[in-house]
């Protein structure tokens, strides 16, 4: 194996991606075969180091040095500095916000690096994600071959059932159980399906863990096979994924290679294959029942529970299904055993748990902490707090299934039944940072308009509940609120939680019960008053110029429908009825003069 | 001008391909779906006879997915991102301006052909909130003024 005096570690998720992270590699080879450091110096595309917000992300070992927003000019400035002559380049590396510029940080200084455990995310950003033997490096496929030669099956279920490991799709419930169940139904043929259908809006920890470290999953997914007794399974992933599926093929035909999996795996007999299959933007093949009928080509509605996918599933066989995060965990607990597990997280939830932090936060990303870690610590002391000075009002965890969580709560514990006992819900992680400009109602109507088109349509309360429900949000944010709205909200509320087929609609309520909880008195703000408390609700305000205005006209030139007037060098004036509340004036305005009332 | 017998052969190829496996229907309408750019009655109809089910089969999981279109697209789709982290960043006034700039409302065509605009589901970018795609390019911390500027670069 070639030995390098530097690896320049490029991320390759989507966030970065999207920032432009591939031009950086094309860069980097050209410019290191110029300087002839092509031989001494590796550059190697990784998957996700979860910093989004700080991408395209570059770091170089072994320093560690952590630079972020690389351009592909500044790449130049790397090599021919830090590469060639040992230079950190200071004005990329990255600065936390309140830190002194300057001062260079390696990862591990990091505050949104410090505070995490990385579990289920340990290979992300750290191997190349479309190498097998990084993974195998890293003990990759060394569970997989204990299990094979030395454990029963019913011994690696026994492990998983001692770690406590719950579903990390959102349900929580217990992952040796539900393998339990699989391997007692009798059958001739198994199935075992990962679900990586993400459709929570926010949240993107399956897909990259799928881009950044494949392996790990298609490893569970076989041992999940020898554990139940199935020889065949299926990975669902949204095709909105284009890099997660890339890899994920990459990894399968790798791992087939090596004999890792297919017929024969690791010459013991035991055989297990792995199909993709693509979702087609559906929001309710995330619940297990509807992903399966869309796997078997039909529209994809849930069915009702009993009988369970474990006595009857996919094609009518016994059919064990977790998430990506669940199966990405399942390795390391074989490895180090159940005991080390439950050293992390708490006493109902061991272990880790990946968060999608969003939203109004510094530091946007994918962060890892143990079970019952406070809020506080993930928004303030990882997430870097909320920007501009702003005031935290509330996170929403759960996406459209969860809660709005105010600030007064900010100590609780993050686990399972701590937040469903405060009106919300772990979900599959996605945590997004609202501040005080975002209007609460607004939020539950924008969660209630996701699910009305997201119904299936299959059964009455969600399909019709609640878009009636969406009718009253949609009154409220226009002024048109009643008096008694809040409780016929309510009333609707629960009356769908009780009926719904399945699991997006009985929780489809739950942003708007949440929201009504803690924010009633914005509620009755709307209906009562006709005033939006967070300016938000543009027929609740209107816009009006202070005496901060110094004439200066840039706000009547912009205005697309002249409703401002004024002479220059004095004060100006709004036309409310004139007016479209498009906002220009306001981002024209150099001396903050212009305010929403 | 695109060989409309190529793409029928092309489609055959796939049924062909496919026709065996369990729950075959979805791969084949994406594979369809990528030869025809959305998917038509006839497409529909050959789906249906190639894999031996009814053609009310095809159209129900065709209506029920929003990944399948029954109307062909525009020259560029811009998809704007109404997940949650982009839409407290104010993504729906972005939604907002591009509607009004380019005269149609998301899910519609514009009358040249040229534009199809689409509200999303999340990309998953959300570190670059609020995002729009236009085709593959990634356009991110988007804000409305910026949106005449977007759209003349595709325009040309």
């Amino acid at each position: 194996m070639k030995i390098y005096r530097s690896h320049v570690l490029i991320c390759g998720g989507t966030g970065c991606t999207s920032s432009g992270s591939v031009k950086l590699l094309d860069r980097f080879a050209q410019q290191l075969k110029e300087h002839k450091l092509d031989d001494e110096i590796s550059v190697v595309k990784t998957g996700c180091f979860g910093l989004c917000e700080a991408g395209p992300v570059v770091i170089v070992y072994p320093e560690g040095t952590f630079y972020s927003r690389v351009t592909p000019e500044d790449v130049d400035e790397i090599v021919a500095e830090h590469l060639l002559k040992g230079r950190i380049v200071r004005r990329l590396v990255y600065h936390e916000h309140s830190e002194v510029p300057n001062h260079s940080q390696s990862l591990n200084d990091i505050d949104f690096y410090k505070h995490q455990t990385r579990v289920a995310l340990r290979n992300c950003g750290v191997i190349d994600p479309e190498k097998i033997d990084e993974y195998i490096a890293f003990d990759g496929y060394k569970a997989l071959a204990t299990a094979l030669t030395e454990m029963t099956p019913q011994q690696v279920i026994d492990v998983i059932k001692e770690s406590g490991l719950r579903g990390r799709g959102g349900g929580g419930f217990p992952t040796g159980l539900k393998w339990q169940l699989c391997a007692k139904s009798v059958s001739d043929k198994k199935y075992v399906i990962c679900n990586a259908d993400e459709g929570d809006p926010g949240a993107f920890m399956d897909r990259s863990i799928l881009e950044g470290d494949p392996h790990s999953t298609l490893e569970a997914m076989v041992l999940c096979g020898y554990a139940i007794g199935s020889d065949e399974g299926y990975i669902y992933v949204r095709a909105e994924y284009p890099i997660a599926v890339k890899r994920l093929q990459i990894a399968i035909d790798q791992a087939k290679a090596y004999g890792l999996l297919g017929e024969n795996i690791l010459n013991t007999g035991f055989k297990f294959d792995i199909h993709i299959r693509l979702g087609a933007g559906a929001f309710v093949c995330g619940e297990e029942t509807a992903l399966m009928s869309s796997i078997e080509g039909r529209r994809g509605e849930p069915t009702p529970k009993p009988p369970f996918p474990a006595e009857c599933g996919l094609f009518g066989k016994p059919t064990n299904i977790n998430n990506v995060e669940t199966f990405a965990n399942i390795p390391q607990i074989l490895l180090n055993g159940a005991e080390w597990f439950r050293t992390m997280g708490s006493q109902r939830s061991p272990g880790t748990k990946v968060f999608a932090l969003g939203g109004k936060i510094n530091n946007t990303g994918l962060v890892e902490v143990p079970m019952g870690t406070p809020l506080r610590t993930v928004i303030y002391d990882i997430g870097g707090g909320i920007p501009k000075g702003k005031k935290f009002k509330a996170v929403q965890t759960g996406g459209p299934s969860g809660g709005c969580i105010p600030s007064s709560l900010i100590d609780v514990p993050i686990e399972y039944d701590s937040l469903v006992e405060i009106g919300s819900m772990m979900g599959s992680g996605g945590m997004i940072v609202m501040d005080e400009d975002n209007c609460m109602v607004d939020i539950a109507r924008f969660f209630l308009d996701f699910t009305v088109d997201e119904s299936c349509g299959k059964c009455t309360p969600c399909r019709i509940g609640t878009r009636r429900m969406l009718e009253i949000l949609d009154r409220i944010v226009s002024g048109k609120g009643e008096e008694g709205d809040i409780e016929k909200l309510e009333t609707l509320a629960h009356a769908i939680k009780d009926t719904a087929l399945c699991g997006l609609g009985q929780t489809a309520p739950n942003p708007v019960l949440s929201t009504i909880r803690y924010f009633r008195d914005e509620y009755e703000a709307h209906i009562k008053d006709k005033r939006c408390p967070a300016h938000h609700c543009k027929d609740l305000l209107h816009l009006e110029i202070t005496d901060k205005c110094r004439g200066c006209t840039a706000c009547a030139r912009v205005c697309p429908v002249g409703a401002i007037s004024g002479e220059p060098r004095g004060k100006h004036h709004i036309d409310i009825d004139k007016c479209i509340k498009c906002d220009s004036c306001i981002s024209k305005c150099h001396f903050d003069a212009i305010i929403k009332v | 001008m695109v060989d409309r017998k190529e793409q029928f052969e092309a489609l055959r190829n796939v049924i062909n391909k496919h026709k065996d496996e369990k729950g075959a229907l979805m791969p084949v309408m994406q594979e369809a779906q990528n030869i025809f750019g959305y998917l038509p009655q006839d497409v529909q109809i050959e789906i249906a006879e190639g894999l031996g089910i009814t053609l009310s089969e095809v159209y129900g999981v065709a209506t029920f997915y929003s990944q399948f279109a029954l109307q062909p697209k525009g020259e560029h789709v811009i998809s704007v991102c109404m997940g949650t982290a982009c839409y407290v960043k104010g993504a729906q006034a972005v939604l907002d301006k591009l509607s009004e700039s380019l005269g149609v409302a998301p899910g519609e065509t514009t009358a040249d052909g040229k534009f199809t605009l689409m509200a999303t589901r999340c990309l998953g970018a959300c570190g670059l909130a609020p995002v729009l795609t236009v085709g593959d390019d990634v356009h991110g911390r988007v804000i409305p003024d910026e949106i005449p500027s977007i759209i003349a670069k595709y325009e040309s």
